[in-house]
């Protein structure tokens, strides 16, 4: 087994959680890597979306923006946002990744401000595309570090929804059933959601890492599944891929 | 139809249809040439005040030539669609145009981090925000386009961003479930940059529309800059192509490399060194409006700001690496290989 740093591991854990014969919505960065490196390991019937349009890309090169012109390099489609999200709201979309400054146990996430929205103490962009995607997505995957200013108890602002109270709340809130948070994937541990609760629930940790160093860097009270396994680490084969073919300028996997 | 809920934002634009319905009755359709030059587009067609929507996606297919022209011309007040808009939302943000904003995706520019001025004018409180999301402003586009007050939507619902829209949710009187509805949306003037166009005003894009389609119909204005202007022949005789017809056009303005430093989808690249000098300069305010005097305020026109940042030169290596070319002899040094 290789070294790796923390980057290239999410990615390859990302990759290894979409599905051959299904369709991701990304965005540019870890996500977009985590989809082509799916495409090129075991997936290679899987489609990748942008929101600004592009469908089914060969991308030479990781893209910048989400809307640049490797978005849609010798891709099925180039077409609009309606067609992409769309497609997302007639039940097309299997997985989708998203990230945020603030994450809660329910994967509500926030990308719009901390503090009070009236008067920010830092204001961010906003939901861009990503409450849509959320809403409408079967699987929401997020990629983020494990630190407690990030893993919060309540979050300044849902921008996004995740399970909102609970169990039920999304439908119950007129969101379409099926639809929901899935994967947080670290740089320590992997996480899905407890089925009763809807609450954030550690499956499996990283070799390096301890049950006591994910609880001090979360922020809120996270669940363990009843066997917790140590994530399998990045193949041979895996890390070859990423590094030659997907992101041979480390433009993603160097930061 | 009762609403069940709605958030409590400002809605800064009248999605009432038939005021629509008779505005675009008494637009007439105008076939003589639309040419004119940027600064006469913004004199004519931008006005104190106006709401307005840019096209393209943050720095992709943008028209930086026309915006440098609304923050030229020093435009106040205006209302605009924050539709993942970076590089031209710092734009309007570094000439202090807008008051308020309806938001999908504002400040950042993706990866490359956020934009320091944009940040401050936004935190300063003195833009009055009201939030959306990416699809809901594409969807709000449609609405306006279709002539319907309103469209429904699975999205939104059940958060803060939905807290601080003006959307309501109503209840599907055929199914029964819930919706967030999206008040339709129509701008005064779009503002839309395009690969060709005639001096009619038939326009040609390659590549991403992203929500171009719908918000040029749902303008009540609607200015197109172009990177190449062309017979009306070349529309006539390939019109699957258009995407935006004359008949909704109201000014055309010849503009090769109107997007800089944006990604022209395979014409050039991104510049990602001078978006990151912007980033830079606008850390310090004393810096960044020296840089204004110099880039935007204190030029002629955009080509003298294209001038400023490497000229032809640049714009032939920017050409090269959208076309992922090997950059051979040519250099902004003016060295050869």
């Amino acid at each position: 087994m290789s070294d790796f740093n923390a980057m290239e591991f999410m990615i390859v854990i990302g990759a290894r959680a979409l599905v051959d014969h299904s369709i991701v919505v990304v965005g540019t960065g870890a996500p977009c890597a985590a989809a082509m490196l799916a495409q090129k390991a075991h997936a290679p019937n899987l489609v990748v979306m942008f929101e600004a349009g592009g469908i089914g890309p060969r991308m030479p090169q990781m893209p910048i923006s989400v809307g640049d012109s490797r978005t849609f390099y010798k891709a099925m489609m180039a077409t609009s946002m309606n067609t992409v999200m769309d497609a997302c709201s007639r039940g097309r979309v299997d997985y989708t990744f998203l990230g945020g400054a603030q994450i809660d146990a329910y994967g509500n996430l926030n990308s719009t401000c901390i503090g009070d929205w009236k008067k920010p103490k830092v204001r961010f962009p906003g939901s861009g595309g990503a409450n849509d995607l959320a809403s409408l997505c079967r699987k929401t995957i997020v990629m983020t570090p494990q630190d407690n200013r990030r893993f919060v108890e309540k979050v300044d602002f849902i921008t996004t929804p995740g399970y909102l109270t609970g169990r039920g709340a999304r439908e119950e809130a007129g969101l379409p059933p099926g639809t929901g948070p899935y994967r947080v994937i670290t740089d320590m541990a992997v996480m899905g959601y407890d089925e009763a609760t809807c609450r954030m629930q550690v499956q499996s940790i990283h070799a390096g890492h301890t049950r006591e160093e994910i609880v001090k860097n979360t922020g809120f009270e996270l669940l363990f599944a009843k066997t917790i396994e140590t994530t399998d680490p990045p193949t041979d084969q895996e890390l070859e891929i990423l590094r030659k073919e997907v992101d041979p300028r480390r433009y993603v996997i160097g930061r | 139809m009762s609403a069940l809920r709605q958030g409590s934002g400002t809605l800064f634009c009248d999605p009432d249809v038939d005021k629509a319905r008779a505005y675009f009755g008494s637009k007439k359709p105008q076939f003589a040439s639309k040419l004119m030059t940027a600064r006469e587009a913004i004199e004519r067609f931008v006005h104190d005040g106006d709401y307005i929507g840019t096209g393209g996606f943050g720095t992709n297919r943008i028209s930086a030539i026309l915006l440098h022209e609304i923050v030229r011309q020093r435009r106040k007040n205006l209302g605009v669609a924050g539709h993942t808009m970076t590089h031209d939302f710092q734009l309007l943000c570094a000439g202090e145009c807008i008051n308020r904003c309806d938001v999908g995706y504002i400040l950042g520019l993706e990866a490359r981090g956020l934009s320091p001025n944009a940040r401050r004018l936004i935190q300063s409180g003195k833009v009055e925000l009201c939030e959306w999301t990416n699809a809901a402003l594409a969807w709000r586009y449609r609405a306006a386009a279709m002539g319907i007050s309103f469209i429904p939507a699975r999205i939104m619902l059940g958060t803060d961003t939905f807290e601080h829209s003006a959307a309501k949710q109503v209840i599907c009187p055929f199914t029964g479930k819930k919706y967030a509805a999206l008040p339709a949306l129509y701008p005064d003037v779009a503002i839309i940059h395009v690969h060709r166009a005639d001096p009619t005003g038939n326009c040609q894009i390659d590549g991403l529309e992203v929500a171009d389609f719908e918000l040029s119909q749902a303008a009540k204005h609607v200015i197109i800059s172009a990177e190449e202007i062309v017979s009306e022949d070349v529309i006539r005789n390939d019109p699957t192509r258009t995407r935006i017809p004359a008949t909704i056009v109201d000014a055309v303005v010849e503009a090769p490399y109107g997007c800089y430093p944006g990604n022209m989808p395979g014409k050039y690249f991104s510049d990602e060194d001078h978006i990151q000098k912007w980033m830079e300069v606008e850390k310090d305010p004393a810096t960044f409006a020296t840089f204004l005097d110099e880039h935007i305020y204190g030029v002629k026109d955009f080509y003298e700001y294209l001038d400023k940042c490497g000229g032809l030169r640049r714009l032939i290596e920017l050409s090269r690496e959208e076309r992922m070319l090997p950059l051979l002899g040519i250099k902004s040094d003016g060295g050869a290989a």
